[in-house]
């Protein structure tokens, strides 16, 4: 009799255990509300700094590659009918490495350090929310940028399941499903952060990258591989490319107002 | 009671646990653990969309209920059929860790996959199929003798090492430490498995632990060297994934090994004494 309510008040704690881990825990769908206009709020005593379009520098350049394009592999998306058929005639390949046409590279993200200039301000965070959407069992764009607050659009256009899943260092981790239909997940990452990876634990395949900055001077390559980051505030900068698979490089760059400076980069194959 | 089918569902049980342990190891190989964000449910239901890698987490999940269930029944069973007090704590001590265990799984999936979760998680799945095996091979052996004869301790020290090698193993697969302490561990772990393997006479129990640990070393060889093979792949390639999930299976096997050849008391003539 003993040992039947010792067992009963045993099984009774490890259930309830199981009932209160079952509650708690970030998992699930639920979208959070927009945090734009708390990110963006201007500090006490002043507005929020905005970049200066009319009298700040430019910083331009492009991102050349230098070798032989690598051929990127094939992915295997057979675990997915859905994904199967979506890439049944073009097979889909991994985006680790894309040279455009005109021998640049795409998917670079370029930044200007962070330095205690840019630090010292407090600026404004976009409204506007920049959107990562799961297409073709592929995330698309494959590199975003935003700024820290700003909001972050998950959408799922695809017929199947997904879930989104940031690996940040920094940043608060989260993992949620999104099933075909279902309105986009938005969030914000608080914290400046470079190149956080995502992937989907459904598709396995699945890699974008995420790029979290507390300034708005920043760019990602696209097809001609070439970048523009306006309204600088005058000064000596490190401007910084960085790319998942070549990793860093940067050069210092002096600029005045309503200057243009170009930056160049080669990456070597 | 007719303990011959206690024996066979002993069997069973281990089996299954075993099977368990291998759906784990599948998970992780195909960076699935996540696939599924949500817990006790899937999906918010019994049974999600069967698709990419949910595949292998529900496939982790349904088995995980039916070894649960399956130790429990084992646990009640020998609560009414064994005799011997040890082998029935060992029962209601395996319905715990296998509770214990559904909880560690749950919680990293509810905080997404914290490494030391996630490494309990995989320790303790080796001790629940040990405390299995220990539950399977006590229905054909006696109790460990060297408790009372002062026998060599030597299986249960390779046994430990063994078991100290998934630890270095899982802390391996999650990242926490390089493969350098692991490597130095096989070493020693294979040491003390010939100790004790090559001490005792050669009985089946311990040649199956040295086929087993020697196996063990190349299955960890394969799977390092198809993961230097494929670190820049942008998905898990099926070498890696195969290589890997044998190394946990045979990594398995040889800590049961270890541990039957714990309870095997040593036989003047080369068998192994029967309960």
């Amino acid at each position: 009799m003993k040992k039947f309510w010792i067992g009963s008040g045993l099984i009774s704690a490890l259930m309830a255990a199981a009932f209160t881990l079952a509650s708690c825990g970030g998992s699930d769908t639920k979208t959070e509300a927009p945090k734009a206009a708390d990110a963006g709020a201007a500090p006490a005593g002043g507005a929020a700094a905005t970049p200066d379009m009319d009298n700040g520098g430019t910083i331009t350049g492009k991102v050349a590659f230098d070798g032989t394009a690598p051929k990127m592999a094939v992915l295997d998306v057979s675990a997915n009918p859905v994904c199967a058929k979506a890439h049944a005639t073009e097979p889909l390949r991994s985006e680790q490495v894309v040279v455009n046409g005109n021998g640049t590279l795409k998917n670079v993200f370029v930044w200007v350090v962070s330095n205690d200039a840019l630090k010292a301000k407090t600026w404004q965070v976009p409204t506007t929310a920049v959107t990562i959407d799961q297409n073709g069992c592929e995330y698309k764009p494959h590199v975003i940028a935003l700024m820290a607050g700003q909001n972050l659009d998950i959408k799922n256009s695809d017929p199947t399941n997904h879930n989104i899943h940031p690996q940040p260092t920094v940043n608060q981790e989260f993992n949620e499903s999104q099933a075909p239909g279902t309105p986009d997940i938005t969030k914000t990452f608080p914290r400046e952060e470079i190149m956080m990876p995502v992937k989907c634990n459904v598709h396995n395949w699945m890699r974008s990258y995420i790029n979290v900055v507390s300034h708005p001077f920043f760019a990602v390559t696209g097809d001609d591989g070439t970048y523009t980051i306006k309204g600088l505030p005058p000064g000596s900068y490190t401007i910084e490319i960085v790319h998942e698979k070549y990793g860093k490089q940067d050069q210092q760059v002096t600029v005045g107002a309503k200057e243009t400076k170009t930056a160049d980069f080669t990456v070597k194959g | 009671m007719d303990n011959r089918w206690l024996r066979r569902f002993t069997v069973v049980v281990a089996v299954c646990t075993f099977l368990l342990v291998v759906a784990g190891s599948l998970v992780t190989s195909n960076d699935a653990a996540l696939s599924v964000p949500d817990w006790p449910l899937s999906y918010g239901k019994l049974i999600p969309p069967l698709e990419g890698g949910i595949r292998y987490e529900f496939a982790h999940r349904a088995m995980a209920l039916l070894v649960a269930i399956l130790t429990i029944t084992l646990a009640v069973w020998m609560e009414r059929a064994e005799r011997r007090r040890w082998m029935r704590l060992f029962a209601w001590t395996a319905v715990a860790a296998v509770f214990l265990q559904a909880l560690l799984g749950g919680a990293a999936v509810r905080l997404v996959t914290p490494k030391t979760l996630t490494i309990a998680h995989a320790c303790l799945a080796q001790l629940c199929f040990g405390l299995v095996t220990v539950l399977a091979a006590g229905q054909f052996l006696r109790a460990p003798s060297f408790l009372k004869t002062g026998e060599t301790p030597a299986p249960l020290v390779a046994a430990v090492a063994l078991f100290g090698q998934t630890i270095l193993g899982a802390m391996v697969r999650y990242g926490v430490t390089g493969v350098a302490y692991h490597i130095m561990g096989a070493g020693v772990a294979t040491l003390l498995v010939m100790w004790a393997g090559l001490r005792i006479p050669l009985t089946r129990p311990a040649l199956a632990l040295l086929s087993l640990t020697f196996s063990q070393v190349f299955l960890g060889i394969g799977s390092y060297m198809a993961r230097i093979v494929n670190v820049t792949t942008p998905q898990p390639m099926p070498l890696t994934v195969w290589f890997t999930a044998a190394h946990v299976a045979v990594g398995s096997l040889a800590f049961g090994a270890a541990i039957v050849l714990t309870m095997a008391p040593p036989v003047a003539h080369g068998g192994v004494a029967l309960a």
